[in-house]
């Protein structure tokens, strides 16, 4: 099974270890035709402008979507989860996401650094207990359109949800050893 | 559930670096200059008066920039921002903590304030970030609360040649940690000068336990690549940028080879035609007490 890490900038190292540690063999994902034949794509949390401008320079918008269209899964963490969606709140003018998920997602949703935080979630689909939310300068999903089921709130927020292929998590579950997140993507989204 | 909930702790500071890896992050001194960085793909923007080639030229005492002029970054984007503070001045820091900042740098481009002590970071809710020309210094700055550190470089040069030095310091250092036996490593800890438990950490590992960038002389999109190559997770460009001829264009340019650091075609493709670079300065024609690496302890 292949799945692809998109490794233009941010914490992509440690979405490879995370899938590796379930015995997937990832690939970085620097042009588009790496990812051939991937049948899954994490878009990693970093800097949703420095990642979307890359994306545009090198072709990705188009490459994702048509790959997206012949049934590769997508999971975007925190800025990823600001690329997927159909629309983005606090974003710059220009600002382009990649409009794959029925979902509208406010950026830097909790202020600045400062305010950035962890807490317990509670998440549908994981079993096992809590899985402890990391959050980083994070989004939030404002509201979801119908056909996406939430599977998180922290403090009424949404900060994780799935549509069929997709799916949007506002935390960092790469960041805390915790497989559970990168399981549920692997068997129940990308093998669904 | 919000009980569980934990501002400030030690993983939403490194967190925060982790999530600035493979990316650039560059002085500005305006708002206009930092959304010219934003739109070039800046991963966020170091908040300055001068950058580090004005304050050498200019002389005399350094400090923190005016509020004014950190706020006015701080409005006019949406990426990070970071701001420099004066090794071991702690009310700055607590200043640039209050104006929203959300990463600050104790750094040596400013003149310091205490000639003993560094700030004690854990007092702060904001993340650190130090610079180090070397293992121990990197990894003092650690246990003083430092969540990212930077090798230091020469900054305000454009020569690269002290940011190299510094880069395969660290990483020599950490090789040789690697490489000895349990005993050995009391005694490394105390050629270090560096606590044991980060020591033993770091020979556990093999790799320092935060991000590490690089910064201080990078000017040239092969300069950031070359950077990359030798093992750091992302760069600082200082006056490289905003000194050069086209800024927009060089700045863009750095961000890609940052990316694509092992692609010699893109990294020739972004290099073509981006006008007139800053003048670098040789490191020997620098006296000691000008040399900014030297300072820290």
């Amino acid at each position: 099974m292949k799945i692809g890490v998109l490794a233009l900038q941010g914490a992509f190292r440690e979405h490879i270890v995370s899938l590796e540690a379930l015995g997937v063999s990832p690939v970085a994902v620097r042009l588009p035709e790496q990812m051939t034949d991937c049948v899954g794509l994490v878009i990693p949390g970093g800097e949703s402008t420095a990642i979307g401008k890359l994306m545009e320079t090198y072709g990705f918008y188009d490459a994702v979507a048509q790959q997206h269209g012949a049934g590769m899964a997508v999971w975007g963490t925190c800025a990823g989860a600001i690329l997927i969606a159909h629309e983005v709140l606090d974003a710059l003018p220009e600002q382009r996401s990649l409009d794959l998920m029925d979902i509208s997602v406010r950026r830097n949703a909790y202020g600045r650094q400062v305010e950035s935080f962890e807490a317990d979630l509670d998440i549908d689909g994981l079993d096992g207990g809590d899985f402890r939310g990391v959050f980083i300068r994070a989004p939030w999903i404002e509201s979801v359109g119908e056909g996406v089921e939430v599977l998180a709130r922290h403090d009424g927020h949404i900060v994780a949800a799935r549509q069929d292929d997709l799916l949007a998590t506002t935390f960092h579950p790469e960041l805390t050893g915790d497989p559970r997140m990168h399981r549920y993507f692997v068997e129940a989204v990308v093998g669904r | 559930m919000s009980d569980t909930s934990m501002i400030g702790t030690l993983r939403v500071k490194t967190g925060l670096a982790e999530m600035l890896k493979g990316g650039v992050i560059m002085d500005v001194v305006t708002a206009e200059q930092a959304r010219i960085a934003e739109d070039a793909g800046a991963v966020a923007v170091m908040s300055l008066e001068r950058v580090p080639a004005d304050i050498r030229a200019a002389g005399g005492v350094a400090r923190m920039a005016d509020p004014t002029i950190v706020d006015a970054i701080v409005k006019a984007v949406s990426i990070p921002v970071m701001a420099k503070c004066r090794i071991g001045h702690f009310v700055e820091a607590q200043v640039l903590q209050s104006l929203g900042v959300d990463y600050l740098d104790e750094s040596e481009v400013l003149t310091p304030a205490d000639e003993e002590h560094h700030i004690n970071k854990w007092d702060f809710t904001v993340p650190f970030v130090c610079g180090c020309r070397n293992l121990g210094e990197a990894l003092r700055r650690i246990a003083e609360g430092a969540a990212m550190v930077r090798t230091k470089g020469e900054p305000g040069t454009g020569n690269v040649v002290e940011a190299v030095r510094h880069m395969r310091t660290v990483t020599d250092e950490i090789a040789w940690l690697k490489g000895i036996r349990g005993e050995q490593l009391f005694a490394a800890a105390k050629d270090l000068e560096a606590p044991y438990e980060l020591v033993k950490w770091v020979a556990d590992n093999g790799r320092l336990p935060v991000v590490n960038f690089s910064a201080g002389g990078i000017a040239t999109p092969a300069d950031a690549a070359l950077m990359m190559q030798l093992g750091c997770d992302g760069v600082f460009v200082g006056s490289g940028i905003f000194k050069s001829g086209d800024p927009a264009k060089r700045a863009k340019a750095i961000v890609e080879a940052t990316t694509h650091f092992e692609d010699a075609d893109i990294i020739a493709r972004v290099s073509r035609d981006l006008g007139e670079a800053m003048v670098g300065i040789n490191i020997s024609d620098i006296p000691d007490s000008e040399r900014m690496q030297e300072r820290g302890w």
